[in-house]
C-alpha cells in the first residue's frame, strides 16, 4: 500500500514539476518579489512592509491558482488519457489513487513554496541588508499559506472526483473566495434569525475557513501569532482536508469511469 | 464486491468523524481569534482605495461585506457597553470608499460614530466628516444634510453649522419642507427640548438599526420625562407659594387641586417627589439621557 | 480452470438529462476463455467490446452479473497482479520517459524493486522495439510508439492474462504485423490473451477461438477452424445454358443467371451429383471452384442476424 501510494504521489509530483506552466507561475512570483524593492522606492520607508505584503500575497494567490489549475486535471486528465484504466487494472485501490494524487499535488506546492520562500528571503536581505527576529515570524505566515494549500488541494480534488475540469475550477475558486470571508459568514449567521441562521451556520462550517489562515497583514506589521492558534489552525486544516478527501474517495469509489 | 463496500463504509465514517473534527477545531480557532480578528486588518490598510483596487470590480459586493462588518462590530461593542470603537471609523471609511453610494453607511454609520459612549464611538467630528464625504458623493440626497445637521446640533452643539446644514439640505430639489423649519429652529429655538425631540423622532422613524432606534427611543423618553419634570417642579413651586412649604406627597398636591392624578413617567412609573420640591424618575437607568436625573 | 469466466454480465448506461432512461450496452454476457488460449472478441464499433473489457478491469461496474479471472473474483486486487491491460488508443504521462513510465507501472503492480530496476524494463522495451528511446519524453512519441509503450506497460509485470482493447487499430500495416508477432510470442509463452478487434484478419491469424458480439449481445463464437468450415465445403459452378437450372434447382443453394451464363453455389458433397446431371443435359461447363470459407463470412452472417427484440418487433 505505502509503495503504491508513494509511487502515485511521486509520479504526480514529477508530472507537475515537469509541466512548464508551473514554472511560469513560480517565475512570476519570483519576478514580483524582485520588483518589490521598486515598489518600496515609491513609498519611502515602507520597503519591507510592501515586500512582505506583495511577496506573501502572491505566494498564497499563485499557490492556490496552481492548486486549482493542476488539481482539476488530476483525475479528469487520467481518465481522458486512459492512464487511469491502466492504473485500475493493477492492484491499486481507488482510494489509494485519490490519496496519492492528493499528496502528490501537496508535495508539489510545498516544494514550490519552499523555492519561493528562498527567493523571498533573498529579496528581504537585499532590501533590508539584514535579517531580524521579526523576519522569522514570516515563516508562520508561510506555514499558514501551506495549510491553505492543504485545504484547497483537497477541495479541488473533491470536485474533480465527480465534475468536469471547468466546473471543478469554478467550484473550487468560488469556495476559495467564500472561504476568505468565512468569518464574515459566521458573523452573519450570528446576526440572522430562524432558518437563515441555520443555513448560514451550516454554510459557515462547510466552507473552508481561509480567513484564519491568512495572517499576512498581521505578520507584515510584526504582530505575533499565538502558538495555540498555530496548533489549532493546523488541526483544523488536517481535519478539513482529510474530510474533503474522504468525500472524494466516497464519490470516486463508486464512479463509473467513462 | 466486499472490499468496495468496506472502503465506502470506512470513507463514510471517516467523513463524518473528520468533518465533526473540523467543526470542533474551527470553533476553537474562532474562540482563539475572537470575533474581531478579521476586522483588525483594517488597521493595516492605508485606505479603502487599496482594497478597491484589489476587489477586481466587485467593490460594491465588498462594500456590503465591510458594512456588515461595521454593523457587527458596532453591535458587539454596544452590547458590551464599551467606550472604545477604534475600528469603527476605518471600517466605515473603507465601506464608503468601496461604494460611495451606500447611503445607509453614511446615515446610520454617522450616528454610530457621533453618539457619546457607550451608545456610540463619541467621535462627532469624524461622523461629520463621514457625512460630508457622503454629501460630496451624493449631493442630490438631501437626507444626508439632515444627518449632518443632526450631528452638529446633538453632539457638536454647533448650532450655526447645524443651521447651515439644514438650510442647504432644504435647497436640494425634493427636500421636505420641514428641513427649512429645522434650519429656522436652529437659529431661534436651538435649546428648546421640542427641537431635540423632533430630531430624535425623525431618526427613530428613518433609521432601521435596532441599536440606534433603541437609543433614539431612550432619548425621546428622556426628553419626555424632562418636560414632565420641568412642569411638575413648576407646580411644586406653585404649591410652596400657596402653602409656604413643599408638598410631602403627590396627594397633598391633588388635595390642593394642583394635580388631578399621580403623575406617571413614560414607562408608567410614578415620579418621585423630594422634600426640596424637586422631582425625579423612579428608575434613572431607564432614562439615561435625562439631565440632572439624580 | 478457466482464465476468464464471465457470467451474465450486463451493463446499462443511464442517459438523458435526468439520467432516468436506461440504455443497455451489454446484455447478459456469458463467456469463458481457457488458460493459454488466444481469444478474439469480435464486433463492429459500438458493439459492447470496450464495455466488456472495462467491466472486467473494474473501471466501470456492472448492472448485474459477475466474472472471475484465474478462479478469483475479478475485482480482487490480488488477482490484478496477474493481469495486463492495454486500453484502446491510450496516451500516457506527457512528461515521463518510457523507462520512467514502466518503472511507475512496475511499482504499482507490486514488483519487487531489484527485479523491476533496469533489466526487466529494458528487456520489455527491447521486446516492443523501443530499446533506444532513452530519456525522450512520451509527448514526443508518435502514435505508433505510444501503442508500443501501451503494450510494454501491459506486460511489464509478466502477467498471466493479457487483455488488449483493439491492439491493432490505428496502426500502419507494418505496425500491425509487429503487434501480431508480439501477441503470437506471448501466446507461445503460454499467456492467455483476450483481445477485442474489429479487424477480422488479425483475429483469424491469431485466435484459437472467437466470440462475436453485436449490439451488446453475444451472437456466436467457437473454434476458428470450425467456424470457417461452416462456410467452407461449398463450390462455385459456372456453366452456360440457363435451361438447365430448373432441373438442378434443389441442389443449388444460390444461383444467378446472366444472359445464358449461370453462376451457382453448391455444397461440395452435392458437387458430383450436380456435375452428373449437368452433363446429362449437355450443358457446357465453364468453371468449378471450391470456395474458401473466411471468418468474415461468419462474422457478417452473425452481425446481420436480427436480435431477439428486433425479431419480435420488426
Amino acid at each position: 500500500m505505502t509503495s503504491r501510494l508513494s509511487a502515485i504521489t511521486l509520479n504526480t509530483f514529477r508530472e507537475a514539476v515537469r509541466d512548464r506552466v508551473l514554472y511560469n507561475l513560480v517565475l512570476f512570483v519570483l519576478l514580483l518579489v524582485a520588483c518589490a524593492p521598486l515598489f518600496g522606492q515609491i513609498s519611502i520607508g515602507l520597503e519591507r512592509l510592501i515586500l512582505v505584503n506583495v511577496g506573501l500575497s502572491s505566494m498564497s494567490l499563485f499557490g492556490v491558482i496552481i492548486a486549482i489549475f493542476v488539481g482539476i486535471g488530476l483525475v479528469s486528465k487520467e481518465i481522458e488519457k486512459k492512464t487511469l484504466y491502466t492504473i485500475l487494472a493493477r492492484p491499486v485501490r481507488r482510494w489509494e489513487f485519490i490519496v496519492g494524487k492528493y499528496f502528490g499535488l501537496l508535495l508539489t506546492l510545498i516544494v514550490n513554496t519552499g523555492l519561493m520562500t528562498v527567493g523571498f528571503y533573498i529579496a528581504l536581505i537585499i532590501t533590508a541588508h539584514q535579517l531580524t527576529r521579526a523576519d522569522a515570524l514570516l515563516l508562520v505566515a508561510i506555514y499558514f499559506i501551506v495549510l491553505q494549500f492543504m485545504v484547497m488541494v483537497a477541495l479541488t480534488l473533491l470536485f474533480s472526483s465527480f465534475s468536469t475540469p471547468i466546473f471543478s475550477a469554478i467550484f473550487a475558486f468560488a469556495l476559495f473566495v467564500i472561504g476568505t470571508f468565512a468569518e464574515d459568514l459566521k458573523n452573519f449567521a450570528a446576526l440572522a434569525h430562524g432558518a437563515t441562521k441555520w443555513l448560514a451556520s451550516a454554510a459557515a462550517y462547510l466552507v473552508p475557513n481561509l480567513a484564519s489562515l491568512n495572517v499576512i497583514s498581521q505578520i507584515a506589521h510584526e504582530h505575533g501569532v499565538s502558538g495555540s492558534l498555530v496548533l489549532m489552525n493546523t488541526i483544523y486544516a488536517v481535519f478539513y482536508s482529510a474530510a474533503a478527501t474522504a468525500a472524494a474517495v466516497l464519490i470516486f469509489e463508486r464512479r463509473n469511469l467513462k | 464486491m466486499k472490499s468496495q463496500r468496506r472502503v465506502t463504509a470506512v470513507a463514510l465514517v471517516l467523513l463524518v468523524v473528520l468533518f465533526a473534527g473540523s467543526v470542533a477545531s474551527r470553533r476553537q480557532v474562532d474562540r482563539l481569534r475572537g470575533t474581531e480578528s478579521t476586522l483588525e486588518d483594517v488597521l493595516y490598510l492605508s485606505s479603502g482605495k487599496t482594497v478597491k483596487r484589489f476587489s477586481l470590480g466587485y467593490s460594491s459586493l465588498l462594500a456590503d461585506i465591510y458594512w456588515t462588518r461595521a454593523v457587527q462590530y458596532f453591535g458587539s461593542r454596544h452590547m458590551q457597553h464599551s467606550y472604545r470603537y477604534d475600528l469603527l471609523y476605518p471600517l466605515l471609511d473603507i465601506t464608503t470608499d468601496l461604494d460611495p453610494n451606500l447611503i445607509v453607511a453614511y446615515e446610520t454609520g454617522s450616528i454610530f460614530l457621533s453618539q457619546k459612549g457607550p451608545e456610540g464611538a463619541g467621535q462627532p467630528d469624524k461622523a461629520a466628516a463621514l457625512v460630508e464625504k457622503g454629501i460630496r458623493a451624493n449631493p442630490e440626497y438631501w437626507r444626508l444634510y439632515f444627518s449632518l445637521g443632526f450631528i452638529h446640533y446633538m453632539d457638536r452643539h454647533d448650532y450655526k453649522a447645524a443651521h447651515d446644514a439644514f438650510l442647504k439640505g432644504s435647497e436640494v430639489p425634493g427636500a421636505l419642507s420641514w428641513m427649512k423649519v429645522m434650519a429656522a429652529r436652529m437659529s431661534e429655538k436651538a435649546d428648546d427640548p421640542e427641537t431635540a425631540a423632533y430630531l430624535w423622532k425623525t431618526i427613530y422613524e428613518t433609521v432601521t438599526d435596532k441599536d440606534v432606534r433603541g437609543t433614539a427611543l431612550l432619548h425621546l423618553t428622556s426628553l419626555h420625562a424632562e418636560a414632565d419634570i420641568a412642569g411638575l417642579e413648576q407646580r411644586t413651586r406653585l404649591y410652596r407659594q400657596e402653602f409656604g412649604a413643599f408638598p410631602s406627597s403627590w396627594s397633598d398636591m391633588m388635595r390642593a387641586g394642583i394635580l388631578q392624578t399621580i403623575p406617571l413617567d413614560p414607562n408608567g412609573d410614578a415620579y418621585k417627589l423630594s422634600p426640596d420640591g424637586s422631582v425625579h424618575v423612579q428608575d434613572p437607568a431607564k432614562f439615561r439621557f435625562l439631565i440632572n436625573s439624580q | 480452470m478457466h482464465a476468464i469466466e464471465i457470467q451474465g454480465l450486463s451493463k446499462d448506461y443511464r442517459v438523458g438529462f435526468w439520467k432516468k432512461k436506461l440504455q443497455p450496452a451489454l446484455k447478459s454476457l456469458d463467456l469463458t476463455v481457457a488458460s493459454g488460449e488466444a481469444f478474439g472478441f469480435l464486433g463492429p464499433n459500438g458493439a459492447g467490446k470496450t464495455t466488456t473489457l472495462k467491466l472486467l478491469m473494474g473501471i466501470i461496474f456492472p448492472s448485474s452479473g459477475t466474472a472471475s479471472i484465474l478462479g478469483q473474483h475479478y475485482l480482487d486486487p490480488a488477482i490484478k497482479k496477474k493481469i495486463g491491460f492495454l486500453p484502446e488508443q491510450p496516451y500516457f504521462y506527457d512528461y515521463l520517459s518510457a523507462p520512467e513510465l514502466l518503472g511507475y507501472y512496475a511499482q504499482l503492480s507490486g514488483m519487487p524493486a531489484q527485479e523491476r530496476r533496469s533489466q526487466r524494463i529494458h528487456a520489455v522495451l527491447e521486446r516492443v522495439g523501443l530499446g533506444d528511446t532513452g530519456n525522450k519524453q512520451l509527448r514526443k512519441f508518435s502514435k505508433g510508439m505510444l501503442q508500443r509503450v501501451g503494450i510494454a506497460q501491459a506486460i511489464i509485470h509478466d502477467p498471466e492474462v493479457v487483455v488488449l482493447d483493439e491492439p491493432m487499430s490505428g496502426r500502419d500495416p507494418l505496425g500491425r504485423h509487429e503487434v501480431r508477432e508480439l501477441m503470437q510470442s506471448l501466446k507461445d509463452e503460454g499467456k492467455t490473451i483476450f483481445f477485442s478487434t474489429h479487424i477480422l484478419s488479425d483475429a483469424e491469424a491469431l485466435c484459437d477461438r472467437v466470440g462475436v458480439i453485436h449490439k451488446g449481445e453475444l451472437r456466436g463464437g467457437g473454434v476458428v477452424n470450425d467456424l470457417r468450415s461452416n462456410v467452407a465445403g461449398k463450390s462455385e459452378v459456372i456453366f452456360e445454358g440457363a435451361h438447365g437450372v430448373a432441373k438442378v434447382a434443389d441442389l443449388l443453394s444460390e444461383s444467378h443467371v446472366t444472359g445464358g451464363t449461370v453462376r451457382a453455389i453448391v455444397r461440395s458433397s452435392d458437387l458430383d451429383l450436380l456435375l452428373e446431371k449437368l452433363r446429362q443435359q449437355r450443358v457446357r461447363l465453364i468453371a468449378v471452384t471450391p470456395l474458401q470459407g473466411t471468418l468474415e463470412d461468419y462474422f457478417l452472417s452473425k452481425t446481420s442476424e436480427k436480435t431477439e427484440s428486433e425479431a419480435v418487433h420488426p
